[in-house]
């Protein structure tokens, strides 16, 4: 039962890392926490219900449909949430609070178009395929998951370090004034920020809504907060401590459960969050100072 | 740096908090709140969950509640008015809906909330108000223990789960089973202390108690637990949704033992969501629509015929709710008078409603009886 529950634990914990990376990504450039990244992520997940739903597309293209059209929405969040409050210098708490504006939004209008019921992948998506490796049975879904996860990641780490547009990214995270300077342009290097913060949390969407089958208007507040909880343990702006933190997360929820007591699983994760805290207020990867991704 | 982070921090905690409220403001829909019944109609205030996670219980109360309203309107002896105000499944939605539907619409009487923990909340401000208020799907024990004014045509869990238990422990033979439950839903906790007495009395083994929480998506950790211990079946307090996801997780990791659940269970959407993994689900219900009847036949197909689809238990009971209302309301000669509904209201016995033969009992509790069903193909049917 052991290694069955590490599994449990790995794919639960991947998905909370997959959201996480979104917020990360925003908050290491933009220094800001994106509320309305929880209900992108829904969005993301409708898209690819559709998409497989009414227009039979494959799984595979379905995620991508739904990165693209995430990305998209993140363009809007940029263009019409925050650009004009940065524009305007205000207070750093003002873009929190249209984010959850905007989330407020997303969730309605999410209410108003799909309806409240959850719906579900049909069967044929990707769902039903299991694999029995010794004691563990693994699904199709959980090793996609996984996979995924984990491959963006590393793409997303070498991007960042080894591409012009990643050490753009890397500089305007440094300081948005020095960025301009130099000649980069950050309005252009914040609205890639935020839309492949978006796409991530698209996909994310969708491969969550796989792995539970179910998808509705209200899954992205819980999500979101896992992911926050996650964003925080990690690290702020670190994408190594978003991916570790999830994972630390989900396998804490899930033995909490097979090792313990179901009512505490929440208590004791965030118990453990609120100890590695303690010994490291900075977050698991993160630095005391600057210096981000 | 770090200035920003704890900055960012407090504003974390701040946005975190106020995304918690806003989530709760807005949203009720408006209250179709015509005046085209005219003169001397009685206006009933309906308090149900018409939007969020269990959408599905409060759409089908409205439909069964405006069916029965045209029925009972064209018939004529009674008019009756409806004025909905959605709770969204929150006890504070709830308890300003009531507030506003008894001071502001000032309506006679009350159907709903949705959920017993909206009742619990709610039902004290209408028996303070002395206002007549019952509930259709609120199942949890205590309920009527609220006051006077507090009635419900829902079967309580108390008579419905003990029945399901025993004939699921006659039929399967049940020796030891696993429990898993929402332990942040007032009913579902109800529920499975229920399902606790009922297993004891029956003298069946629980080998393992699980939890989780309402809106959860993931319950692989239990079940992994679950699956190892081998239990002979399953019992599952929740709504539908987590319901749902528990029987799809089930099946899907490998446990095929039948899953007995309580009110949850007894909804066509647990069907539609689970799909296959739905088979072998076991709930008892006062609402079956197969049954031989001329009076559900007439439901069944009106309904059908301005809804397309067959009516569930929540809808079932709302219809009824409607007609015992209504001749309550005959009875009592007035659409005004809240204090005369309520004794007229109490005395209601051998009504004959969809749901079977029905009497308030001496605590405003109903006198009926369940019928098991499982579900077979995707089909609720009768457990014999």
């Amino acid at each position: 039962m052991f290694w069955q529950q590490l599994v449990n634990g790995l794919t639960l914990g991947s998905t909370y890392s997959l959201v996480a990376l979104g917020y990360t990504l925003i908050m290491g450039v933009l220094n800001i926490i994106n509320m309305a990244h929880g209900e992108v992520f829904m969005f993301g997940a409708f898209v690819g219900l559709f998409l497989v739903n009414y227009l039979k597309v494959n799984i595979f293209v379905a995620m991508a449909g739904a990165m693209v059209a995430s990305a998209l929405l993140g363009i809007l969040l940029e263009m019409l949430a925050l650009r004009p409050l940065r524009r305007r210098a205000v207070s750093d708490l003002a873009p929190l609070i249209s984010t959850i504006g905007v989330s407020i939004f997303l969730e309605n209008l999410a209410l108003k178009i799909f309806g409240p019921q959850s719906q579900a992948f049909p069967a044929g998506a990707l769902s039903g395929v299991q694999l029995q490796l010794g004691p563990i049975r693994i699904t199709l879904v959980q090793i996609v998951i996984l996979g995924i996860s984990f491959g963006l990641m590393f793409v997303l780490r070498f991007w960042l370090s080894k591409t012009r547009v990643g050490k753009a990214i890397r500089t305007t995270a440094e300081s948005i004034e020095t960025a301009n300077l130099l000649g980069i342009n950050t309005n252009k290097i914040i609205l890639l920020t935020v839309a492949l913060a978006s796409a991530l949390g698209g996909i994310a969407g969708v491969l969550v809504g796989l792995s539970i089958n179910a998808v509705e208007p209200t899954m992205g507040l819980s999500m979101g907060l896992k992911g926050l909880a996650v964003l925080i343990l990690g690290g702020m702006g670190n994408i190594t401590g978003a991916m570790l933190g999830g994972l630390i997360l989900g396998i804490a929820e899930v033995f909490t459960v097979a090792y313990g007591a179901s009512s505490y699983r929440d208590a004791v994760a965030f118990g453990i969050i609120i100890l590695i805290l303690f010994i490291r207020p900075q977050g698991l990867f993160g630095k005391r100072q600057g210096g981000r991704f | 740096m770090k200035k920003g982070l704890t900055k960012w921090f407090t504003g974390m905690m701040i946005g975190t908090l106020l995304l918690t409220t806003a989530g709760c403001g807005g949203g009720s829909a408006p209250a179709a709140n015509s005046e085209s019944e005219g003169a001397g109609a009685a206006k009933i205030g309906v308090v149900a969950y018409l939007s969020g996670g269990g959408a599905a219980y409060g759409q089908s109360q409205k439909e069964g509640l405006d069916l029965a309203k045209d029925e009972i309107n064209a018939l004529g002896k009674v008019k009756i008015e409806l004025v909905y105000e959605d709770s969204r499944g929150n006890n504070t939605e709830a308890i300003n809906a009531v507030n506003k539907l008894i001071n502001k619409d000032n309506v006679v009487a009350l159907i709903g909330p949705t959920l017993s923990g909206e009742m619990f909340a709610s039902g004290p401000i209408a028996n303070q108000s002395g206002v007549p208020i019952m509930g259709t799907s609120t199942t949890a024990e205590g309920i009527t223990d609220i006051g006077e004014f507090v009635f419900r045509n829902a079967l309580p869990e108390s008579s419905a789960v003990p029945q399901a238990v025993k004939m699921a422990v006659e039929k399967y033979n049940l020796k030891k089973v696993a429990i898993m439950y929402s332990s942040n839903n007032d009913w579902a906790v109800s529920g499975y202390k229920t399902m606790e007495q009922a297993l004891k009395d029956n003298g069946v083994e629980v080998l393992a108690t699980e939890t989780f929480a309402d809106k959860d998506t993931d319950f692989s950790a239990q079940l992994t637990k679950i699956s190892s211990l081998k239990p002979d079946a399953v019992m599952v307090s929740s709504l539908y949704q987590e319901a749902a996801l528990v029987l799809k997780k089930a099946r899907e990791i490998g446990i095929t033992v039948p899953f007995v659940g309580t009110n949850g269970f007894n909804s066509p959407e647990l069907i539609k969501i689970a799909g296959k993994a739905a088979d072998g689900a076991i709930v008892a219900s006062p609402w079956y629509p197969g049954k031989e009847n001329e009076k559900i036949t007439k439901f069944v197909t009106d309904y059908k015929a301005k809804y397309n689809k067959v009516p569930d238990q929540f809808a079932a009971q709302s219809y009824d709710a409607l007609y015992i209302y209504a001749s309550a309301l005959e009875k009592a000669g007035s659409s005004t008078d809240r204090a005369k509904l309520r004794d007229s209201l109490a005395t209601i016995k051998d009504f004959q409603g969809v749901t079977g033969k029905f009497a308030f009992d001496e605590k405003r509790n109903p006198l009926m009886d369940a019928t098991v069903l499982i579900v077979k193909d995707g089909q609720f049917t009768e457990l014999k």
